[in-house]
């Protein structure tokens, strides 16, 4: 369970990093919107690109709760793990 | 952050984008001369964004019947139909709706988007999924956040992606709403009707499409896409709006499901909203015959749209994907959306702005509407502008 998360986490992660400026530093602790900038919109299409890698499907109610990249990370586990 | 600190920054935001002195978003009519005309300041305008799809908005007898409802009824119901009964335009408009989609039944609502809001949200609920194109309107996705269900985007217009979410759901796509609109208003593209049925289909889905910017536009009778495809028994529920080819304010679901009435009964946007006045009513039955029987309007509009989508096309503009009354120009950044829409305001031609984030994949739009009742003379001063205007806006 816990490597199934790490593996997201680090999914995760390499997906953000093409929304982000190149420097951009990214722990499970870092604010989406006010330390990586990513909006509504980047938020949305960061999502679409998740679900393909991880054949899952998030339901925008969800992202409502979602601040950080560990939450996110939380979020999509939980996803995987009901499957 | 207070409430009124987040007014603040949106004001900010629009300081940013937005020149001074130009109030894109509430640009000020001072008169309206015709369905095509009016006065902006001290200018004659054309307008070439208002949806006017038919030009019905001075329809004789739209006016004619407008006013004699407002004689006989007088100027607003003033509560619900619920509350305040259901006046016989109320009743005898869902019988026309219903009888021009050969349909079981129909509900009329006060506006297009309560129509989505009310339709969605009495759909669906808790424990269900709606799965909606990315390029959703506005009301479409409010209608599903008032539902409490799942609320589940595929990639706009991509059957690959909408039949891996199906397919993710299992059992749960019994009990999921497909959402897909006839024409969308962004692009101006049309859904692909005939495979969203054949999956709609195989996922034993429900389906509702919105047709608000198709109907008087798509199909020999005006009723849409349905129409066009011929597929009007395999959508589960069609809305649509009295505010673009019907020339009023108002919306409609119709359905041969008998359990439409039902959303009478359970639908907050329904049940809690004021009824459409009786001009609105008698204005749009006049305008929904005038829309049935109006073969020669949309073969106008058609050549019109022709016109100037092949003369944008032809000066290099990145359009939408097809032909529609509604052209989208394609455009990278703010600026340069900025640019056009003002220096076709210079020309005297109104057409609207689109900024990201309402603009799909993070561009900006410059979206015309095309009307039937637009001259070839008006259409070819428009070709002349954007072409006057190309090399200032992409300098």
């Amino acid at each position: 369970m816990a490597s199934d998360y790490t593996d997201v986490l680090q999914k995760l992660c390499h997906h953000l990093k093409q929304f982000c400026e190149p420097d951009a530093q990214i722990t499970p602790q870092t604010d989406l919107i006010h330390q990586l900038a990513i909006d509504s919109v980047k938020l949305l299409n960061l999502v679409m690109e998740i679900e393909d890698e991880f054949d899952i499907s998030v339901p925008l109610n969800a992202l409502a709760d979602v601040q950080t990249v560990q939450e996110l990370a939380n979020l999509i586990h939980r996803i995987k793990s009901a499957q | 952050m207070s409430l009124l600190d987040k007014l603040d920054a949106v004001a900010a935001t629009r300081k940013a984008l937005l020149p001074e002195g130009i109030d894109v978003f509430g640009t000020p009519i001072e008169e309206v001369y015709s369905s095509t005309e009016a006065r902006i300041g001290d200018r004659r305008i054309l307008f070439l964004g208002t949806n006017n799809y038919l030009g019905l908005t001075f329809a004789s007898e739209c006016l004619a019947a407008a006013h004699s409802a407002i004689d006989s009824e007088g100027t607003g119901t003033t509560g619900s139909r619920m509350a305040n009964g259901s006046y016989s335009g109320h009743r005898a408009l869902e019988r026309e709706f219903a009888d021009f989609y050969h349909c079981h039944s129909c509900i009329v609502f006060t506006t297009g988007y309560q129509a989505n809001l009310a339709t969605i949200s009495g759909l669906a609920g808790a424990g269900d999924v709606v799965l909606i194109d990315g390029d959703s309107h506005a009301s479409i996705y409010d209608g599903c956040r008032l539902s409490g269900a799942e609320i589940i985007r595929f990639r706009h217009n991509d059957m690959v992606d909408l039949e891996k979410r199906l397919r993710r759901l299992g059992d749960r796509s019994r009990s999921t709403l497909i959402i897909v609109e006839g024409i969308y208003s962004m692009l101006g593209d049309r859904a692909p009707l005939a495979e969203i049925v054949k999956l709609k289909n195989a996922y034993g889905s429900t389906l509702l499409l919105d047709e608000a910017h198709s109907l008087g536009v798509l199909g020999k009778t005006g009723q849409g896409l349905v129409e066009e495809t011929g597929l009007i028994d395999k959508v589960d529920f069609i809305t649509g709006t009295f505010s673009k080819s019907l020339g009023g304010i108002g919306g409609y679901c119709v359905s041969n499901h008998p359990q439409l009435d039902q959303l009478r009964y359970v639908s907050r946007p329904y049940i809690f909203t004021a009824s459409p006045t009786p001009a609105t009513i008698a204005s749009t039955r006049a305008a929904l015959k005038l829309l049935h029987d109006g073969i020669e309007l949309r073969q106008q509009l058609w050549k019109n749209v022709h016109q100037l989508y092949s003369r944008l096309d032809d000066l290099g503009y990145q359009l939408g994907p097809e032909p529609s009354p509604v052209i989208a120009i394609i455009l990278d950044t703010p600026r340069q959306a900025l640019m056009l829409w003002k220096g076709l305001l210079d020309h005297g031609i109104y057409v609207n702005l689109v900024l990201p984030p309402a603009a799909p994949d993070g561009r900006s739009l410059v979206r015309c509407s095309v009307s039937a009742v637009h001259t070839s003379e008006q259409m070819d001063h428009v070709g002349s502008a954007f072409a006057e205007l190309r090399e200032i806006t992409f300098a």
